[in-house]
């Protein structure tokens, strides 16, 4: 057991390592992201100017329930929750690995692969975390005119970081099942693009998902049948104060489920794939 | 060149070549064994046009949405639907022009500095800058240009449909939108040329599609959303004076949808001619930094 943990541990700690080499290029990387939140800031500006002026189309200044302020506030807080929830290269990470038969290794060590591969994830993202938080307190400081609503509720604020600790997990294990799709076909990227595609849409990260159309396709109500909403959507109406306290809780559960779901949808293609694996490659 | 007299004869190529013509048949060569080898890979190369159509589209949807809850970005300044939608055209193909012939090769050139395979680029009795922005070209990027020419093509349709816009088409207006497209493909081909060339000092390794993403952020819009506010008018001043991205879309977008109708205002006619003047000068200051560059090129590795 003890063992076993520090195997672990050894993984966690070169992951961290590997990360803490690029600080610097990192940091500045970190604050050029938020260069296209400075143009949506302008864009929505512009947008909010023309509605408010018209008093008579009883939109009250707001587009589907959102102020000015809000609408911001919610692009800002999405770049968290995105931070949380997306997975650069796994998917194509894990592929790669099976495509070239890398994936012996694992077979052969005591060490399980999904779990190795979180080990380092995490790593990877808590050096993010520790990195990306002063360019990322700097940017909020500078906004926080934006977020009208102020701090939210207790309550509200412990499902937020909840749902940001299953958003990591839920985009962890969605892309693992889709790189473990490679056991089967050879090639997952366009699976990955699609993917990509649709979660840049309907998981909130485009727009918050109260402005998709109800009409011709009812994309409004479909999105509450996808897991996609809570990686991005959900926790940053969590925290804004969208969801009554009703609604947020059964979220969080439907979140959780959703996680569980691609736990051992993730395990079951794992011990599929491995039994028709043929170990191409040296 | 030695034409003989009965002018069936090939060119001899041992005979001084006139530049000009020669440069031409280089690109064209470049061109075409790109296409070649696009054309071995179907699929992919059919993939690829998909992806690269499906972000355009997906973009082309959030201001399907936007405008179900307003008429025009910005109070007065005449960006209603459809001419955004010529605006989001004109973005479209001039990003497709630049994807197409000069990203990949830019993003090469950083990796010939690394390894230090320049020396073979610099020891061909061709210009250098040539040689390295055209060898190879994405075909499959095109296709979102093709979908920008649509895009326009139909945003004008609806605009001339509406008597109130008063739309003036005639061949000057799209001469004109050709003109400075190609002026705005030029600002942006000397600003990822000089872009690129930083890593000869830099020896950066980050990824130039990384900036090309920030930069193109801010020429997707119309520029008058950043006239207000210290903030905005200092974004302006610079992407329209320094770094001049804004005039890139903004100018022949302008020609076309007529957002404040004709005759132009004269502030309209000085950008216009402010985006030729700024296309000749990033062109030759991006030259200068290449050369520059260039001379401070030590090779890598053995």
């Amino acid at each position: 057991m003890l063992a076993k943990a520090l195997t672990w541990w050894t993984f966690f700690q070169i992951a961290l390592n590997e990360r803490l080499v690029y600080r610097g290029d990192f940091m500045l990387g970190t604050l050029m992201r938020f260069l296209p939140t400075l143009t949506q800031i302008f864009l929505w500006w512009a947008i909010y100017d023309v509605i408010s002026s018209r008093p008579d189309q009883n939109l009250d200044g707001e587009i589907a329930g959102y102020r000015y302020g809000d609408m911001v506030a919610y692009y800002l807080m999405v770049t968290i929750t995105r931070a949380f929830s997306s997975m650069p290269g796994l998917t194509s990470g894990v592929a790669k690995q099976i495509r070239s038969g890398e994936i012996k290794k694992f077979l052969i060590q005591p060490v399980d692969m999904i779990g190795c591969l979180l080990v380092q994830r995490v790593a990877h993202k808590l050096v993010y975390y520790l990195i990306a938080a002063l360019p990322f307190a700097l940017v909020f400081f500078l906004c926080r005119g934006f977020f009208l609503n102020g701090w939210p509720a207790p309550d509200a604020m412990l499902v937020f970081f909840l749902s940001l600790l299953l958003s990591f997990l839920l985009g962890f294990f969605i892309e693992i099942c889709l790189g473990l799709v490679s056991f089967w076909f050879l090639e997952v990227a366009s699976l990955g693009f699609i993917y990509m595609l649709l979660n840049f849409l309907l998981s909130g990260h485009m727009f918050p998902l109260e402005l998709l159309p109800d009409s011709p396709i009812n994309l409004r109500a479909a999105v509450d049948w996808l897991p996609l909403k809570y990686l991005a959507y959900f926790s940053t109406a969590v925290f804004l104060g969208k969801l009554s306290p009703e609604e947020m809780w059964r979220g969080l559960a439907i979140e959780a489920a959703w996680v569980v779901f691609f736990i051992v949808l993730a395990r079951w293609m794992w011990s599929r794939g491995i039994r028709r694996y043929s170990a191409f490659g040296g | 060149m030695s034409n003989s007299p009965n002018g069936t004869q090939p060119p001899n190529p041992l005979s001084p070549p006139t530049r000009g013509a020669n440069y031409l048949r280089v690109i064209a060569t470049f061109c075409r064994n790109s296409l070649i080898r696009d054309m071995s890979f179907r699929a992919d190369f059919i993939l690829q046009c998909i992806s690269s159509m499906s972000w355009a589209v997906m973009n082309f949807m959030l201001f399907k949405i936007i405008y179900r809850f307003t008429d025009s970005i910005g109070r007065d300044t005449g960006w209603g639907e459809y001419e955004f939608f010529v605006f989001l055209g004109t973005i479209w193909i001039i990003n497709s022009l630049i994807q197409t012939f000069f990203m990949q090769n830019f993003d090469e050139f950083s990796d010939l500095i690394r390894t230090g395979n320049l020396d073979f680029a610099l020891l061909k009795p061709i210009d250098t800058q040539i040689l390295i922005s055209f060898p190879r070209t994405n075909w499959s990027q095109l296709a979102n240009g093709a979908l920008g020419v649509a895009l326009v093509i139909y945003s004008v349709t609806k605009l001339l449909d509406e008597p109130e816009k008063h739309l003036q088409l005639s061949v000057f207006t799209v001469l004109g939108f050709i003109l400075f497209i190609l002026c705005g493909v030029a600002v942006m081909y000397s600003v990822m040329l000089a872009l690129a060339s930083t890593s000869i000092w830099l020896g950066r390794n980050q990824n130039l599609y990384d900036f090309w993403f920030y930069i193109t952020n801010f020429y997707r819009y119309p520029m008058e959303i950043y006239q207000r506010s210290g903030v905005g008018w200092a974004l302006w001043g610079t992407f329209t004076f320094v770094i001049p991205v804004l005039v890139v879309s903004n100018i022949p977008a302008r020609v076309l949808a007529q957002p404040l109708g004709t005759p132009w205002k004269w502030w309209e006619w000085s950008l216009a001619g402010f985006a030729i003047v700024a296309a000749v000068l990033s062109l030759l200051a991006s030259r200068w930094v290449f050369l520059m560059a260039l001379r401070s090129y030590r090779s890598a590795s053995s």
